[in-house]
């Protein structure tokens, strides 16, 4: 990891705790999701410009959005130069809050919801939200995706074009269009979780707290919105919370992932552990008591509870962790679960009969098939294929904590 | 205000109802679509309306040489085509997805929503 000056980092930490709320209160004012997220680069690059000089601000957020609202205005004059456009420039001054915030209090939780129009193409949903919610750049987000920079930076031009020229509000969704939209929504909170607990990038740190925080609060915020749903949001908490809870062991102090199995526990954070644990439990006893039955999420978090409640990785109750895969195969038939589940069977019923079940994936594009084919190999003392696959998987990585833990394990087969 | 297009598309040729399984059926459609239409002019979102005869009717004509070239059918070969549209204003998409689903209901069909150029986009294409 680079150390950077201090001024460039006051713009690096501005950039990921700021950019989503400056974008959100900007959208609010203009009714306009390209325009804002303009106005946010523009301010971005006058602090760049002018922070080295004239110090950080007290308050960088404040600066931030002050200067994106001049800059957007700025725009609207030179771009609009009739009366009436100088009158609705004029308006952005007014910084009275909106009349109707409607079911969604939280401004970035509705940029969520709005990047999650029903209009928009999933992938075109997803997408939007790490890079107005999470703050991502378009390489960041293109190898999220697993695909080239162009593609996504055209998915995102043609996305955005659509919200300008199809005039999608960035309304607040009624409390009837939540469920509509809460899949998705629940879908993006994942990747954005995700993103943070493993980032993609090479450029970024392994392991992004300020995007899993995120996930997390949005998560919950959802959770008080529909208290009567089915379920999924409380799972999803869960899982976040049971997952979050182990990332003080996630990375060594040499800066290398630290698997599961390795992990040191006494430096999980209990209290979240206790925390998702609760939640589980109250799922579970909601489904016992004729519920609807668990879907994707709640049986991942169950997954989770199971390898949290293990003091040692040796006493994971595997058996009940492959019959919860079982399940989830069911609710979700995609490789990637059967990736997890072959795992989980290696451990159970050992490496030869998981070896002949990850084989079978249609996942050679994805490093964490890679990954599990190179330890399965290792244990099975096939040397040259192991080191092959971990070759394949660090092609595949762009995470530096993930490069540093492959390279040490296929340097101890030599 | 925004204007959009709600395009109901239908098959090539029509049966003696229109695309409707028997008569019946197509008169109570056309009832609903009516009611819907005195609906949105009720409502302020109403424009233009109207439904098209069979796309083999249609003929094309392409001016742009010395002499205009005239064909018979529609310009696109396709198994459906345009049968019928309503031209709407609306403050912006969720209202305009919400008529077409009322529309879409009342018409027994599936509606394509659309958004016209405004002013500003024209200008954008003018001034990149």
């Amino acid at each position: 990891m680079t150390r950077l000056e201090p001024v460039e980092e006051a713009i690096t930490r501005a950039h990921r705790e700021e950019w989503a709320r400056v974008v959100a209160t900007l959208t609010r004012r203009l009714g306009d999701l390209g325009a804002a997220e303009d106005a946010a680069a523009d301010a971005f690059a006058t602090a760049v410009e002018r922070w080295p000089r004239d110090g950080v601000p007290p308050n960088p957020g404040g600066w931030l959005t002050t200067t994106a609202t001049r800059k957007a205005i700025d725009r609207l004059r030179r771009e609009l130069r009739r009366d009436e456009k100088h009158q609705e420039a004029a308006l952005l001054h007014d910084d009275d809050p909106p009349q109707d915030r409607g079911a969604v209090e939280d401004d970035r939780l509705r940029l969520v919801f709005t990047c999650c129009h029903p209009a928009l193409s999933p992938e075109a949903r997803v997408a939007l939200t790490l890079r107005m919610v999470g703050g991502l750049t378009m390489p960041q987000i293109a190898r999220a995706f697993l695909v080239p920079e162009a593609t996504m930076g055209q998915r995102l031009t043609r996305a955005k074009a659509k919200i300008r020229a199809a005039h999608v509000p960035y309304r607040v969704p009624t409390a009837q269009d939540l469920p509509a939209r809460l899949d998705a929504v629940l879908t993006v909170l994942f990747l954005v979780f995700n993103e943070g607990y493993l980032a993609t990038g090479g450029d970024t740190e392994p392991v992004r707290a300020d995007l899993t925080a995120e996930a997390i609060r949005l998560t919950r915020l959802v959770r008080e919105l529909l208290p009567d749903d089915t379920g999924e949001v409380t799972g999803l908490l869960a899982l976040m919370l049971l997952t979050e809870a182990r990332r003080p062991a996630r990375v060594s102090s040499t800066g290398e992932l630290v698997t599961l199995g390795e992990q040191d526990r006494s430096r999980w954070d209990t209290e979240l552990v206790d925390e998702g644990h609760h939640l589980v439990r109250e799922r579970l006893a909601a489904v016992a008591a004729g519920g609807p039955p668990p879907g994707r999420y709640q049986l991942l978090a169950a997954i989770n509870a199971v390898h949290t409640a293990a003091r040692d990785a040796r006493d994971t109750d595997w058996s009940q962790v492959v019959t919860l895969y079982d399940r989830l195969l069911r609710v979700d038939p995609s490789p990637l679960v059967a990736l997890d589940r072959a795992i989980a069977v290696a451990e159970l019923d050992g490496p030869e009969v998981a070896l002949a079940l990850v084989d079978r994936l249609p996942l050679a594009g994805h490093h964490a098939f890679h990954v599990t084919r190179a330890e399965l190999l290792r244990r099975l003392g096939r040397r040259a294929e192991a080191l092959e696959a971990y070759d394949r998987a660090l092609a595949l990585t762009a995470n530096t904590a993930e490069t540093a833990y492959l390279t040490r394990r296929s340097s101890q087969l030599d | 205000m925004p204007k959009y297009l709600l395009s109901v598309y239908g098959p090539a040729e029509r049966n003696q109802f229109g695309d409707y399984p028997d008569k019946e059926s197509m008169l109570q459609a056309f009832a609903d679509t009516g009611a819907f239409n005195d609906k949105l002019v009720a409502d302020g979102y109403f424009v233009f309306a109207d439904g098209l005869e069979q796309a083999t009717t249609a003929t094309v004509v392409d001016g742009r040489g010395e002499h205009p070239v005239i064909t018979d059918g529609p310009y696109l070969e396709a198994k459906e085509h345009l049968g019928g549209f309503w031209i709407i204003e609306a403050p912006d998409l969720d209202v305009a997805l919400r008529l077409a689903a009322e529309g879409s209901k009342a018409c027994r069909g599936k509606v394509e929503v659309r958004p016209f150029q405004t002013e500003e986009s024209f200008k954008a294409l003018l001034e990149p």
